[in-house]
């Protein structure tokens, strides 16, 4: 702690830290900026981890020569094979559940049934000729060895890590920041404090310094649960990542200042909120790459700052960018935070 | 109960406070319509008002968070506005009607950062010694009882141990005890020379508390006077009311031996009267020679409420 009569005497560390302590007193803020994360990170990572080589489902359907059929599929190491009667196979075809359908016949070969639209099957499909061919003594012109790697951040885990960051430094600087100068509007005390000789600036500096004290806590859970649990660290440049996080955080801030600069009440700030942070949910590449969508759409996904900070920290993580590589990216969040900051401050209401 | 003479330097001819034709408007609403007043230093100034009479209104503009639509406002000599706003405030002690203070801050937390604010004062520890919250000091603000909060509230508006002190129904909601240790507060803050503007809907409080107060009703100060003054308007220090079941002619009432003013109520009359043990008997022979039933007669010492009736025909909590 500094020296008692600084501390005491100092406004804006006053105000910062009566700002941190309130927000460390709330349990429900620190469940959605500490543990929300990590629960999310957890659940995903493990219903996406990747099961080493997948293995395709393959029916046969009961018949003249299904017993052969089964034998010559079982000799290949890729394949999950049921054999299945006639009408069930029909109905494990269209669910989903097998792949390829095999049936056979007393004369001619066996017949495929697959929908060649999904990649998965097409997959199966393939891998379902190559172990009839070889088992009907096929034999190879050309004799390849393979040698598999697993490259290092290619794991659905490793493009969601830095995605869950991105979307908390969102959320806790849209929350953090709009819901207690909502709350404190519509509770009297925003005018309360400007009965006093309370420099203004000094109130809005406060709740960006405080942010910046759990933004180190925050994204420092995240990385190490990430580390622990996964294995993830930051490959590239580890400064590139901190100013992408204390920009975007400071920017996302900025933000929620904006949103909460003339509510009067919670509900009307909380509806402002989700307006502004829905598109990004949706479309700034958290949960799945934001290059699945349509390119009409993509000057618009890469003019959203989340679109950026996600971007940015995930060629940070895994792609071992350098500073330079995502100045372009700190660039537009600076860009968002002074806009959003200016006119928030302009159209500022305090009572 | 006359207001004490200025006590500090000698250019304090000035008022502490002074406003002159005030006016504000919230669309068709005039909420203050063209106020004049004047509080000299060191004494405690009383708006006495209903509900949505103008008193918030009033000191808002006073305390500079509201500007008016017309008319001047000098709080220590200085206007609003004028570039020395945050100076001024640092000599204001402001405590609003409807502020309530961050509730996961302890008692301490919060003297100690509206403490911050200021360049002099007593220490955060201090302050609230002075308003007996010493035992609370590490309980949060949620976990406070209204009279307590009320208490930690005015305790941050002595922070900066102020040159005026506004207080905007500081007792409203309070039980009696609660109201009384406030009290004792605002005259321990007088007897070191403070300025005070208290508004309240509380007679009692008015009366035991203020040097002078102002009587406001639709924006507009319809008394201003001493509270004695006040009373002594009525034309006595005590008020006879009374109702009868059938008619009366009101005419002879007022000729009466001891009685000074006669005032219609919404269920009766009221007497101003100077010595009851004259007025009363009178009154009977008066009702029995126009055979009137009287169906209610009660006496009480006069008070600004009876003053309030006088002047607007309804009682402060109905108006
Ligand atoms: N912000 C506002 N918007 C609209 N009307 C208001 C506002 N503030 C006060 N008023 C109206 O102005 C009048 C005076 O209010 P106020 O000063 O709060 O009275 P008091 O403090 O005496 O109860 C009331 O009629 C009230 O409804
Ligand atoms: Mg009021």
């Amino acid at each position: 702690m500094p020296e008692p009569g600084l501390f005491e005497r100092s406004p804006l560390w006053q105000l910062t830290w009566a700002r941190t302590l309130a927000f460390l007193r709330e349990p429900d803020a620190l469940f959605w900026v500490f543990a929300f994360p990590v629960l999310m990170a957890l659940a995903l990572g493990i219903a996406f981890r990747n099961p080493g080589a997948q293995k395709s489902h393959v029916g046969v359907e009961a018949g003249p020569r299904a017993a052969a059929t089964m034998r010559a599929l079982e000799a290949a190491p890729d394949l999950e094979i049921a054999l299945l009667p006639a009408d069930e196979a029909a109905a494990a075809l269209r669910r989903g559940r097998i792949s390829v359908l095999v049936r056979t016949a007393d004369k001619g070969g066996p017949v495929l049934v697959y929908d060649p639209s999904r990649p998965e099957t097409r997959l199966a499909h393939l891998a379902t000729v190559e172990a009839l061919e070889r088992a009907a003594g096929r034999v190879d012109p050309l004799p390849l060895r393979t040698d598999t790697i697993v490259r290092p951040g290619s794991r659905y885990i490793d493009f969601l890590i830095p995605g869950l960051i991105g979307l908390n430094l969102l959320g806790t600087g849209m929350w953090g920041i709009g819901f207690p100068i909502v709350m404190a509007r519509q509770l009297k005390l925003l005018k309360r404090l400007i009965a006093t000789p309370m420099r203004r600036s000094h109130y809005l500096l406060a709740f960006m310094l405080a942010r910046m004290l759990w933004l180190v806590l925050e994204v420092a859970t995240i990385m190490i649960f990430a580390r622990v649990a996964f294995g993830i660290v930051v490959r590239g440049s580890w400064a590139g990542f901190v100013v992408v996080c204390v920009v975007g955080a400071l920017s996302f801030s900025a933000m929620g200042l904006l949103v909460a600069c003339r509510a009067r009440t919670v509900e009307a700030a909380m509806g402002l909120m989700n307006a502004a942070m829905l598109p990004m949910w949706l479309l700034s590449g958290v949960f799945f790459s934001a290059d699945r969508f349509p390119g009409v759409m993509q000057p618009f996904i890469r003019a959203l700052p989340l679109t950026a900070a996600n971007d940015a920290l995930r060629a940070l993580t895994n792609e071992g960018a350098g500073f330079a590589g995502v100045i372009p990216a700190v660039l537009l969040l600076v860009a968002w935070g002074v806009g959003c900051f200016g006119v928030g401050l302009r159209l500022f209401r305090w009572d | 109960m006359s207001p004490s003479a200025p006590t500090s330097a000698p250019p304090s001819t000035e008022p502490a406070l002074l406003c002159r034709g005030l006016t504000k408007r919230y669309g068709s609403v005039v909420a203050v319509d063209g106020l004049d007043l004047e509080v000299g230093t060191g004494e405690c100034f009383g708006l006495l008002g209903p509900n949505g009479a103008g008193k918030t209104t009033t000191v808002e503009i006073l305390e500079g968070l509201l500007v008016p639509d017309a008319g001047e406002v000098r709080v220590l000599g200085q206007r609003w506005g004028g570039g020395g706003d945050r100076d001024l405030r640092q000599r204001l002690g402001i405590q609003l009607q409807e502020t309530q203070l961050q509730e996961k801050l302890s008692v301490e937390e919060t003297v100690r950062l509206f403490r911050s604010f200021y360049r002099r004062g007593p220490t955060p520890l201090e302050v609230i010694r002075s308003v007996s919250l010493e035992e609370k000091r590490r309980s949060w603000v949620g976990k406070l009882s209204g009279g307590q909060k009320q208490r930690l509230s005015v305790a941050c508006a002595l922070v900066n141990d102020p040159d005026v002190l506004f207080l905007d129904e500081p007792t409203t909601g309070l039980d009696p005890q609660s109201r009384r240790q406030l009290w004792e507060l605002i005259e321990a803050f007088r007897r070191r020379g403070g300025t005070v503007m208290l508004t309240t809907h509380y007679m009692e409080e008015a009366q035991r508390l203020c040097d002078r107060v102002a009587i406001v009703d639709h924006g507009k100060i319809i008394a201003l006077d001493t509270p004695a003054e006040l009373i002594a308007s009525l034309g006595g220090e005590h008020v006879v009311e009374f109702s009868v079941a059938d008619g009366l002619d009101p005419e002879p009432l007022a000729g009466l031996p001891g009685v000074s003013s006669v005032h219609r109520e919404p269920r009766g009359y009221a007497l101003g009267v100077r010595e009851p043990h004259v007025a009363i008997p009178a009154l009977l022979a008066e009702l029995e020679r126009q055979k009137a039933t009287l169906s209610q007669l009660t006496t009480h010492n006069a008070t600004l409420e009876d003053v309030f009736v006088s002047l607007t025909g309804r009682t402060l909590r109905d108006a």
